[in-house]
């Protein structure tokens, strides 16, 4: 139960630029060189232009935007896979991403042998994962399972597993990339209650969805991204409702 | 870590190779997955790094010891050999896995942030767990012929085998990163691996490549590779030896002028490796 206090993301200004590549071999970019650097090896990309944008310690963000907008780059640039072009972004505490579960999984090892290695890949230590093993087995009710090599999962069961052990890695901040939609009706809910109970410990959420029912019951505030700039701010509903807006624009705009 | 809670960080911004020494847990899970992936299904396992360079050796003594006759000019030519291989075969395994490394683990890279120094680094430590059988194999056969190494010829080995770790990772570093960009980086290193076997006296002995080369005899000890081969024939093939046949068993000023040299080109390149693969490094999730 944190108040709102610290700063726990400080984006300033941030700009990241996407360059399109077409080529891929030392000789296309000998040719180039050798023609004197004539026309463009590739095509850039604006993704983001000029986010600014601070979150507080415990607060929880739902980033909405239609395809395109710039939310998974934003993600990115927070959790420190990508480096801006401009600007900078500043986090405060260990900050984890359950972004795309189960990047960090091998299917020819066991799952114990994968809740170690993806827990450490998310920034856990041995005695962390040994405490916390027992409590991620039951929450992906992976059960005997455990010790069978993950290819023979169903996809359920990997999703789960790996669900599972995202939200026992415990950072101050998480980001959330659209994986709400793990496995079947009772194991979201369990989720949903999940994440809502991290957030009543204070936890800063930074929550990525194109489920807007969803984001609105996790989430108070709710920041809309379009081509890469914010363009509203604010409590969750309301931006809920200019997205619907806008995105009804949008399809009437194309019929016309 | 609670140091780190209470202020702004810039997320992604790691201190390299440092990072992978706080990262050890990591590590040592990778690549002890590395390892059992390797060997995933098959029935002798880690046997096969005893079996693959035992092969390797036999046709190589065989071919090059038995039918052109090389054991007549070079006694226990068998321990001579094998000494070089096992190095060079440490080597080109660090070498052409750690350039791989970063495009392999792309999956990882482009959405979470690692320091990502760990996949080269965690292929040499795999390498090195692959060398180590090898090591035995190697040691056991001098034992087999009456080996007598001195305190310091073992120290001289164990340096060595760190020395050749560090190149390794060096250049694995610069390749594995170019290799983001180019994937023709993986053709360069497979040309080296190649190239490495020959530039070392592995199959040959140095005086051969002394006759030739006569004044310029310095450029081939300026290749690491060709040090380290030549100490580990010092400390391994040496003790081997009768006295009577210990003449021009390694090149003059090995020790002294050679190995520090050696030495100092494997730092450098260890430092010219993480400086080329931190520059790279900013942009490898786009990249990849």
């Amino acid at each position: 139960m944190t108040p709102h206090g610290h700063v726990a993301i400080s984006c300033i200004d941030l700009r990241k630029q996407f360059v399109l590549r077409h080529t891929r071999s030392l000789k296309e970019a000998l040719v180039w060189l050798v023609k004197g650097r004539k026309g463009d090896l590739s095509k850039k990309f604006l993704a983001l232009d000029n986010v600014s944008l601070e979150v507080k310690q415990g607060e929880t963000v739902a980033l909405m935007g239609l395809n395109g907008s710039g939310k998974s780059t934003l993600l990115k640039l927070i959790s420190g896979v990508l480096q801006p072009d401009g600007g900078t972004v500043r986090t405060r505490g260990r900050v984890a991403g359950l972004i795309e579960v189960g990047a960090g999984f091998h299917h020819d090892l066991s799952g114990r042998d994968n809740v170690y290695l993806n827990g450490a890949i998310l920034g856990m230590t041995e005695k962390q994962i040994d405490e916390k093993f027992d409590s991620i087995v039951e929450f992906s009710e992976i059960g005997e399972f455990i010790d069978t090599e993950v290819k023979f999962y169903s996809s359920g069961m990997y999703l789960r597993l790996a669900f599972s052990i995202a939200v026992h890695t415990d950072p101050e901040v998480f980001l959330i990339d659209e994986i709400l939609a793990v496995g079947d009706e009772p194991f979201q809910r369990k989720c949903i209650a999940k994440i809502k109970e991290l957030s009543e410990m204070g936890k800063t959420l930074f929550v990525v969805s194109h489920d807007l029912d969803l984001v609105a019951t996790v989430c108070e505030r709710g920041v809309l991204l379009e081509h890469g700039k914010v363009v509203m701010d604010g409590e969750v509903h309301g931006v809920v409702a200019e997205l619907r807006r806008r995105s009804a624009h949008a399809e009437s705009g194309d019929s016309l | 870590m609670a140091g780190q809670s209470d202020q702004l960080v810039k997320p992604g911004s790691g201190r390299g190779l440092l990072d992978v020494y706080g990262d050890r847990f990591l590590l040592k899970l990778l690549v002890r997955k590395e390892i059992k992936v390797r060997y995933r299904g098959s029935v002798l396992g880690l046997l096969w790094s005893y079996v693959k360079p035992l092969v390797q050796f036999l046709i190589y003594f065989v071919a090059l010891g038995v039918f052109l006759n090389l054991q007549r000019g070079t006694p226990n030519y068998a321990i001579y050999l094998f000494a070089g291989i096992v190095l060079v075969n440490f080597f080109t395994e660090c070498l052409s896995n750690a350039t791989r490394s970063i495009v392999d683990n792309r999956d990882l890279i482009r959405k979470i942030y690692l320091p990502r120094e760990l996949f080269p680094v965690a292929t040499v430590w795999v390498s090195a767990a692959h060398f180590l059988p090898q090591l035995l194999v190697l040691v056991g056969a001098c034992l087999v012929v009456g080996w007598t190494p001195t305190v310091f010829q073992l120290a001289a080995a164990v340096l060595i085998f760190l020395m050749v770790a560090v190149l390794a990772t060096g250049l694995g570093l610069i390749f594995g990163a170019a290799n983001v960009y180019f994937r023709d980086s993986e053709n360069i290193v497979d040309m080296i691996v190649m190239v490495v076997t020959w530039a070392s006296p592995v199959l040959y002995v140095w005086t051969m490549v002394e006759n030739v080369m006569g004044s310029w005899f310095w450029v081939y000890q300026l290749n690491p590779m060709t040090v380290a081969v030549e100490v580990f024939h010092w400390a391994f093939w040496e003790p081997t030896l009768k006295p009577e046949q210990v003449i021009d068993t390694i090149p003059p000023g090995l020790l002294t002028l050679w190995l520090p040299i050696a030495m100092l080109i494997s730092l450098a390149l260890l430092f010219l490796g993480q400086l080329t693969f931190r520059r790279l490094a900013v942009h490898f999730a786009q990249e990849l």
